[in-house]
């Protein structure tokens, strides 16, 4: 499989790799996939009062294109608005890191990633 | 210092370069001043000269096996063999019984030909192989039944290398009258074969496993007790009709040459690969939660087919790019697919995607094992750095207990 210079850059050089502790009220984690599916996606927000992302952190098992579209994620949602990161589509993080149609899947995978994220940052505040 | 040619090759059992003797004898039987003639030609120089240099390879091949080279009948390679072996019995014997027996690991030249008599009417049993990839004698014949035709397991599996006993299973066969085809695309020049003490009916033969060329093999087809097969190509009458077709006398060569030399240089090789693989291995096992797949103690020298878990099997490719190896999932649908072997041998899915299959030959080096050792376990532990699931691992959590969004 040839990838595209995007996915590699992504790949050999992953932005934003880490972890956040998950009990921080301020911290949204989303975790997709499946180890049997041969990809599981971890992404985490850290988001401030006035519900912007300030900053994000992912862990991702998965192929390179898995990879790349978590680590491209995490660049795009930073400083974005919760409404704002909600709107970001598979279609564009495919397009920016060229992925084949073998490969839509992995930004599928990404955006569900950010939804969870949000969604669980959400459930924490109306607990609290 | 370093003399490392990148990619390195280390996909052995998927094919060997050609060694560069059987190359050169090759070359000798293509232009008009060479070998050319059609070993067919009964009437004039040409075609007798390219005839001798068949037969010669004949018993190359033969000699190898321990068989009569009459026995020898030369195809493409093992695909059509297997069909050739599978398909020519069940036609043949289709009156006696409809029943065959397999094994959920052969290769798929072995399960799509089985697959096919089954639209055809012919009934099937996949054995299932212990949890070290095994198949016994025992299994076999629990398995048999009076209308069961035929058995058709693999000697070396290409996989995970692990060696059936065929000659035990050869026994159970004979002794309930059933056929034995066995596929040994895998083990010539790896694993002796001899087929006056092998009861073997039919083998599976190919060239370029074994340092020599593409898109030529053979079918051992033995003669006392004599075997009986429907040919599935049809024409000139070639190989005693079983196989029509003008043989490729520079191919036949090749493979002559390339068996010869495994006949003479098997131990030899075998000393020099085992030696190399016990040194991968040595350097690969002391990392955390790394598995062999299948025996270690049956299993040709030159393979290693090895997991890491919690690392992918795609990324942990792409990591290591400048070595040409095999993964065991093959990640070319959205569905990724792990290996059926690895799977019936009991592997989680997980562990299957996470497989790497190394294989050692002729031309491989300590310098090349080495610099592969060091490729790996960079590769391992910065995408172990990567991994949630590495994470939660550390962390103590079990995996299995864990509800996933599966999508
Ligand atoms: C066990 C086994 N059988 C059959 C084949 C097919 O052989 P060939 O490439 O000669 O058709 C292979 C190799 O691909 C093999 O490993």
């Amino acid at each position: 499989m040839a990838y595209s210079d995007k996915v590699l850059d992504h790949y050999e050089n992953p932005r934003n790799v880490g972890k956040f502790d998950d009990s921080d009220q301020s911290v949204g984690t989303g975790m997709v996939g499946a180890p049997a599916c041969g990809d599981v996606m971890r992404l985490q927000i850290k988001v401030s009062d006035a519900g912007i992302i300030e900053d994000a952190k992912f862990k991702t098992y998965g192929c390179g294109s898995a990879i790349a579209s978590s680590s491209l994620l995490t660049e795009w949602v930073k400083g974005r608005s919760l409404d704002e990161a909600k709107e970001i589509k598979n279609a564009d993080i495919a397009e920016e890191l060229a992925l084949p149609p073998v490969k839509i899947h992995c930004s599928v995978l990404a955006e569900d990633a950010i939804k969870a994220a949000i969604a669980d940052i959400k459930a924490k505040r109306e607990a609290s | 210092m370093s003399d490392l040619k990148f990619p390195i090759y280390l996909d052995y059992s998927s094919t060997s370069p050609c060694d560069p003797r059987v190359a050169a004898k090759m070359a000798e039987c293509l232009t008009l001043e060479a070998n050319f003639g059609n070993p067919a030609s009964r009437s004039h120089f040409f075609g007798w000269k390219a005839e001798e240099a068949v037969e010669t390879a004949r018993r190359e091949v033969a000699s190898l096996l321990n068989c009569d080279p009459r026995e020898v009948v030369w195809t493409s390679g093992a695909t059509e063999s297997d069909n050739l072996a599978i398909k020519g019995v069940a036609h043949f014997h289709s009156k006696k019984g409809k029943h065959i027996i397999t094994s959920m690991i052969e290769h798929k030249a072995v399960l799509d030909s089985c697959r096919q008599l089954e639209r055809e009417g012919f009934e099937l049993t996949y054995l299932e192989p212990s949890d070290t990839g095994v198949i016994t004698a025992d299994a076999v014949e629990k398995a048999i039944r009076p209308d069961t035709i035929l058995v058709s397991l693999m000697h070396v599996n290409n996989e995970i290398g692990v060696i059936n006993d065929i000659e035990s299973i050869g026994k159970v066969t004979r002794e309930n009258k059933v056929l034995f085809h066995v596929d040994a695309a895998q083990s010539t020049g790896k694993v002796v074969i001899d087929l006056e003490t092998m009861q073997v009916d039919l083998m599976s033969l190919t060239a370029h496993k074994t340092y020599g060329p593409k898109g030529i093999g053979a079918l051992f087809v033995r003669r006392k007790p004599r075997v009986r097969i429907v040919p599935q190509i049809h024409g000139g009458g070639h190989e005693r009709g079983m196989r029509s077709g003008t043989l490729p006398t520079h191919q036949i060569v090749g493979m002559g040459e390339a068996f010869r030399l495994a006949h003479e240089e098997m131990e030899a090789d075998n000393r020099r690969i085992l030696s190399l693989r016990t040194r991968l291995l040595s350097g690969l096992e002391d990392m955390e939660e790394v598995y062999v797949n299948g025996a270690l103690d049956a299993r040709v020298a030159a393979n290693l087919n090895i997991s890491f878990n919690f690392v992918e099997g795609e990324s942990l490719m792409m990591a290591l790019r400048d070595l040409a190896v095999s993964s065991g999932s093959a990640c070319t649908s959205a569905s990724l697919e792990p290996s059926y072997v690895l799977r019936a041998i009991g592997r989680n899915d997980e562990l299957a995607h996470s497989s790497l299959r190394i294989t050692i030959g002729r031309f491989t080096t300590e310098e090349e094992i080495d610099y592969a050792v060091g490729k790996i376990r960079e590769a391992v532990g910065k995408l172990r750095e990567l991994s949630p699931l590495w994470d939660m691992y550390k962390d103590g959590v079990d995996l299995d207990q864990v509800q996933w969004a599966a999508h």
